[in-house]
């Protein structure tokens, strides 16, 4: 147990929760005056949220967007650890849900082997789409913030396209709304019952899976170390003999198919078809989840999960007459706090690391004058 | 070693959270017992469930808000009033509609048809309370879908716009290219062509399918507009919600240009008096009227249910006059009125 302990570093420990930890309470701080501002009690604001945060079908809520917020987070945690800003996402995570939505309202096979597939083809167009700004990186050199920019609009463009009454849509009865043929109900993805709190996407298995995955590739494989080399200093990748080409088109791939599971929990386990009101921007709030939760598996975790309760519990603070912005007030602020947070505290302990050194240098210094005075 | 620590700190961490979700056994409907669904008695409890952009919008949203307020004026009582976000999936919206029906509001009205899905599911599971949707049809015994022939009104905006038009080029501006913005356009496009087929017409969408942003971003339509009058349109029609406010800025910066209104009577809404001798009229959806029926029947204790649709014929489309721009014109929109009710003219549906 010594050694277990021994090898965490705990400054780097107590630094690294430091951070996040400083965030919250500076987004509560901010809130709290933006609640007074409105002229109404923040306290009882705080105290509604926690209760109705943890009702057990809050829980369910929270466990559910977390699943899919947690997806997010870790399709951009992986181009961040490489640099890479893939803001695509968005558009990655929409192709992909529409095109399975697609092949999964055609199939007729029996769902252990439609399910699959059609988590499959959804990682398949998120990756192919990503791929293109990847492809687009390494032999043109166009940025990809840019090129991932534009294919969130064309992605847009393509569905709105695609989905009309005629070719791959249809109406529903009121004459309002299109979308794609429903799945079956054979390929329903399995969920846990929890009684009256509703039900709980299985797909959160899928989650926990693609989590333990992201941890074990970057941190125990050589793949994961040669990206986190390129991430951290192209040229000494290169230098090591790391190809930074195809790091940046492999990373920009995976990036991709991780994104085309966003979509799934919503589809296979909610909606089961993808309409005109299939949820949209949650590739920017993935950006958000994985700044917060520092690219690291069970910080990206944290991160979601603080997002679905925050998304839930400010949902009911509409309902008990604080104003509807407040939710964005605080995520806003959050995000905020973490970027300056992380920043201050990474100088605060380079200003540690610094001074110990200085002290050790001091020491040794001073070590050999104390021997000569001795002699 | 370390491994071995991160992975049992991860197990715990996931342990500890399914303890939690099975530990509170209560759900929050549990803790807000303290209303049971309350119909008729004093006044009116009405929970009102927006689409993005809300109240304020001064267009749809504004629209069956007015409705609601009209009866709590009449019978009393109180309004709750939630609005939808973009990033909304079938949950939250299944949350807004559930908490309003859990708080005892009766009725429960769902303003746009994206609470269509959701309203299914908690209709079922709240027998005893009414709901109500605009836009869209549910079924189910205790559901009022109410709906209105947008095609029908979006004829007689083109022959007022192809009327009006000097440089025989008029504009359509919709808010996202869904199925219920198109009855707009091929209504517009099918009234401005029935009149003069030399008019060209041009149609631009703000956003297009998930992208529900078209619904709520006057810059957007402030551009669009821009553009449509930089290319030679003089009256432009727009079906955007809070985005026709751009539009609307936009026209009434070039002179002699005019702007068709939705949904609200615009040329009354304060926040657009600045703009409002460039609104030729409205296409009035009247969103308040149907909201204020249905709100009345709940309180008179027979509740409206099934498909009430507001047409042209029952007046629940229909041209304001505010301003007297079109006044010149009247009899020809009556003549194409007469002919829409009698049904010597169908109006299409889609483009």
């Amino acid at each position: 147990m010594n050694k277990l302990t021994s090898r965490i570093d705990k400054e780097r420990l107590l630094l690294g929760i430091a951070a996040p930890l400083l965030a919250v309470v500076a987004a509560l701080l901010v809130t709290t005056l933006v609640i007074l501002a409105t002229g109404k009690n923040p306290g009882d604001a705080f105290s509604d949220m926690v209760t109705y945060g943890f009702a057990s079908d809050s829980q369910v809520y929270i466990l559910n967007k977390a699943t899919t917020y947690y997806l997010a987070g870790v399709a951009v945690a992986i181009g961040f650890r490489m640099n890479l800003f893939n803001i695509g996402v968005d558009g990655q995570y929409r192709l992909a849900a529409f095109i399975a939505a697609v092949l999964g309202g055609a199939l007729t096979v029996p769902g252990w082997i439609a399910i699959p597939l059609i988590i499959l083809c959804a990682m398949a167009t998120g990756a192919l789409w990503a791929s293109i700004a990847g492809i687009l990186k390494v032999t043109r050199g166009v940025s990809e913030v840019i090129s991932t920019i534009m294919l969130n609009s064309i992605a847009t463009a393509i569905i709105a396209y695609l989905l009309q009454p005629g070719k791959l849509g249809q109406l529903d009865q009121a004459g309002t709304l299109v979308s794609t043929k429903p799945l079956p109900s054979s390929l329903y993805f399995f969920s846990f019952d929890t009684g009256a709190a509703g039900e709980l996407w299985g797909f959160i298995v899928v989650a926990v899976i693609v989590g333990i995955a992201y941890w074990f590739v970057l941190g125990r494989t050589r793949f994961g170390f040669d990206l986190r080399t390129v991430g951290q200093s192209e040229s000494a990748a290169a230098a090591s003999g790391v190809s930074v080409k195809k790091m940046v088109a492999t990373s920009m791939v995976i990036s991709g198919a991780v994104a085309g599971l966003i979509g799934m929990p919503t589809l296979l386990n909610d909606s089961h078809q993808f309409s005109n009101d299939f949820p949209a921007g949650i590739g920017f709030t993935g950006i958000a989840i994985a700044l917060l939760g520092r690219n690291h598996p069970i910080g990206i975790a944290l991160g979601a999960l603080l997002w679905g309760f925050l998304e839930r519990t400010t949902n009911h603070l509409e309902f008990q007459g604080y104003d509807k912005e407040i939710l964005g007030v605080i995520q806003g602020v959050i995000v905020l706090c973490v970027v300056i947070a992380y920043e201050v505290v990474r100088r605060y302990g380079l200003k540690r690391q610094q001074q110990r050194v200085g002290a050790e240098l001091a020491a040794q210094a001073a070590a050999p004058t104390k021997k000569q005075e001795v002699a | 070693m370390r491994r071995v620590a991160k992975l049992s700190a991860a197990c715990i961490a996931s342990a500890a959270l399914a303890l939690t979700a099975t530990a509170c056994g209560s759900t929050s409907s549990d803790k807000d017992s303290g209303s049971a669904p309350s119909g008729g008695g004093k006044g009116v409890k009405v929970g009102l469930a927006f689409d993005v952009g809300g109240r304020g919008d001064r267009s749809f949203n504004d629209s069956a808000a007015r409705g609601a307020d009209q009866a709590k004026k009449e019978f009393g009582g109180d309004i709750k009033e939630l609005t939808a976000k973009t990033s909304d999936t079938e949950a939250d919206r299944e949350q807004r509609l559930s908490d309003l029906a859990d708080a005892g509001y009766n009725p429960v009205i769902g303003v746009g048809y994206a609470y269509a899905a959701s309203m299914t599911k908690v209709a079922a599971k709240y027998p005893k309370t009414t709901f109500g949707i605009v836009d869209s049809v549910v079924n189910g015994s205790n559901v009022d879908s109410i709906t209105f022939t947008e095609e029908q009104g979006s004829y007689l905006a083109g022959v007022a716009a192809a009327s009006k038009t000097k440089s025989h080029h008029v504009g359509f501006i919709g808010g996202v290219d869904v199925p219920l913005i198109k009855k707009f356009e091929a209504g517009f496009v099918q009234g401005v062509k029935d009149t003069d087929k030399k008019i060209k017409v041009d149609t631009q969408y703000l956003s297009h399918g998930s992208d529900t942003s078209g619904f709520a971003s006057p810059d957007k339509g402030k551009e669009a507009a821009q553009g449509m009058l930089d290319n030679g349109a003089d009256v432009i029609y727009t079906a955007a919600g809070s985005s026709g406010n751009g539009a609307i800025e936009a026209v009434a910066g070039k002179k002699g240009a005019w702007a068709i209104g939705v949904d609200s009577d615009q040329y009354n809404i304060p926040g657009l008096s600045k703009y409002k001798n460039a609104i030729l009229t409205s296409m009035v959806k009247n969103v308040d009227v149907g909201v204020y029926d249905f709100v009345k029947s709940v309180h008179a204790g027979k509740p409206l249910t099934g498909t009430n649709t507001y047409s042209l014929a029952k007046d629940g489309v229909s041209l304001s006059k505010s301003g007297g721009f079109i006044d010149d014109i009247q009899a020809k929109l009556d003549a194409a009125k007469k002919k829409i009710v009698d049904g010597t003219i169908k109006v299409k549906t889609t483009p």
